[in-house]
């Protein structure tokens, strides 16, 4: 059902982890549907992605996709990173079975909420980055009806 | 490779394909036809359909073989819809019915029946109060599975059938999962309709029957020639009721060594399991459940990625998972349960056979708790609670 690359994503993700005091931290989805992804980014001063970590409660391909996605932005420019679409991170995964389609937008919102984290944290624009819809605040889980 | 998915399907027991094979290559006639090479597939499907009819206590006259479970399901249903439309349009189900059973009172809903679908407590059993309570002047039929096939819990079905009786409603089960590894009698449980299948009892897929207790006015299904009394047409499959008749008189003679070897791997499975890996929930009732099945959930984790897992370490199992299905929702009985949604994802079934060893017990468990550890490290979930728990201490 998955292609190698997915596989070998998911058996040997890349860049599992957390970052103490990260430059920006992104968490999208929701328990109900099953696929939660938090991305934390390490951003220098040149706005340059110097690290880039995840964690992930999902499926096969929710965890592939995003250890794929921080593969991807890892060593970008913050206006780089923007381009890692979830297109982007599926055709570097060889391609997603058409249920699993939404893991790799869920990718990109992650990306997209770290990097909207950063730039409110700094006071930046980013040019076209607009504030995750699925974007979960710290806290509100624990409000969120299940 | 360790198999503990015997609830999904079941190994063809050798002995059930050497009946199977001369109804391929010698004895291949249609039961329908004159000549004397018919008369051997005739005398085939009604020595399978005896030993099925007494292995129920019923009447030879009642077993009426069709594709599988989920056509005896559909055609209980459908055709005592229609049949007993004009007492009226109301049946009632449980929440926690296999989808052949739910989907088909979705399509009845559509065309002006309506559907009561029973809650059940948190070990899965139906509430039998609420069913006493559902029952209706226009009820026509009462539909509770026998044995759930996700968490195996067993239902008070001798229970159900008298409640059906004392008011003159028609009782179908869904025995797919109970036939062959539970006693069933449908005279001591007032059942009046039962589907089963072949293939959940080492026999052959593509197999099942209706049992319809003699007096009902259930029409044909499917329309044509006049097999199985004409109530379900089309050749019958030979093979297959054969291999199933086979396979049902190996379940009954084996089926209390077989339960009590499954039960005590089961237990076993279960304690260590509950014991060795924090933050896991049994599913079902403790005892009340089939013998081969456990049904666990593991907190943080998501159950597509543990049951990948585990296929690489060579181990078959299954989940209530969204994800297994193609479907965004979890499992409907884990929610009927009570389990909140993202516990109901990281759920894993094990359904096991009389051939499994404690040694394959003891290597599960050992991989299932390297594998649980693995995917909370990873999982935003299990970084929350314990952070919470830290701020909390």
């Amino acid at each position: 059902m998955y292609s190698e690359k997915v596989m070998d994503h998911f058996s040997n993700p890349r860049n599992v982890g957390e970052i103490e005091g990260a430059s920006g931290v992104g968490t999208v989805g929701n328990a109900k549907c099953g696929d939660i992804m938090r991305i934390y980014l390490d951003i220098d001063e040149n706005q340059i992605i110097r690290d880039c970590k995840f964690k992930t409660f999902g499926c096969g391909a929710a965890v592939a996709t995003s250890s794929m996605a921080t593969e991807l932005v890892k060593g970008k420019s913050v206006q780089e990173a923007m381009e890692v679409t979830n297109k982007a991170v599926m055709e570097a995964l060889d391609g997603l079975p058409p249920v699993k389609v939404h893991c790799s937008l869920l990718a990109e919102e992650a990306i997209h909420a770290a990097l909207w984290d950063y730039a409110q944290k700094n006071g930046i624009t980013i040019e076209g980055l607009q504030k995750p819809k699925s974007d979960i605040h710290e806290g509100e889980e624990d409000g969120e009806e299940y | 490779m360790i198999y503990l998915d015997n609830a999904a399907t079941t190994k063809t027991a050798p002995e059930v394909v050497e009946a199977m094979l001369p109804y391929f290559t010698e004895l291949y006639g249609n039961p329908s036809s004159i000549y004397d090479l018919a008369a051997g597939s005739k005398k085939a499907i009604t020595a399978g359909r005896e030993i099925i009819a007494n292995a129920i206590g019923a009447d030879i006259n009642e077993i009426y073989f069709t594709a599988g479970g989920s056509e005896a399901d559909n055609w209980a249903l459908v055709a005592t819809a229609e049949a007993y439309a004009e007492k009226g349009k109301h049946i009632i189900t449980s929440k926690i019915e296999h989808h052949a059973i739910l989907h088909t009172c979705e399509y009845l809903a559509k065309r002006g029946y309506e559907i009561t679908y029973l809650n059940v407590d948190e070990s899965g059993v139906v509430r039998l109060d609420e069913l006493e309570k559902a029952i209706r002047d226009d009820t026509i039929l009462i539909s509770i599975m026998f044995a759930n096939n996700e968490i195996g819990t067993i239902q008070p079905i001798k229970e159900i059938g008298e409640i059906a009786k004392k008011h003159g409603i028609l009782f179908h089960t869904d025995a797919v999962q109970a036939f062959g590894q539970l006693p069933i009698n449908v005279d001591e449980f007032h059942i009046d309709m039962m589907s089963a299948s072949g293939h959940k009892l080492n026999g052959p897929k593509g197999i099942g029957f209706c049992y319809i207790r003699k007096g009902l006015k259930i029409r044909s299904f499917i329309h044509g020639g006049a097999q199985e009394r004409s109530r379900r047409a089309g050749t019958e499959n030979v093979p297959g009721i054969v291999g199933f008749g086979k396979a049902v008189e190996r379940a009954l003679s084996m089926m209390t060594e077989k339960a009590r070897r499954e039960m005590e791997l089961r237990d076993y499975l279960i304690d260590r399991m509950l014991t060795e890996i924090p933050y896991t929930r049994l599913n079902g009732g403790r005892t009340n459940r089939l013998p081969n099945n456990a049904n666990f959930s593991f907190e943080f984790i998501e159950g597509e990625s543990l049951l990948i897992m585990l296929d690489m370490e060579g181990i078959c199992g299954s989940s209530g998972s969204a994800c297994t299905s193609g479907s965004l929702d979890p499992s409907h009985v884990l929610l009927a349960i009570g389990l909140r949604h993202e516990i109901a994802h990281g759920s894993l079934r094990l359904t096991l056979s009389e051939e499994n060893t404690k040694e394959e017990m003891d290597i599960v468990v050992d991989k299932v708790k390297a594998i649980v550890e693995k995917l909370r490290n990873m999982s935003p979930l299990y970084e929350d609670f314990v952070k919470k728990a830290g701020k909390e201490i």
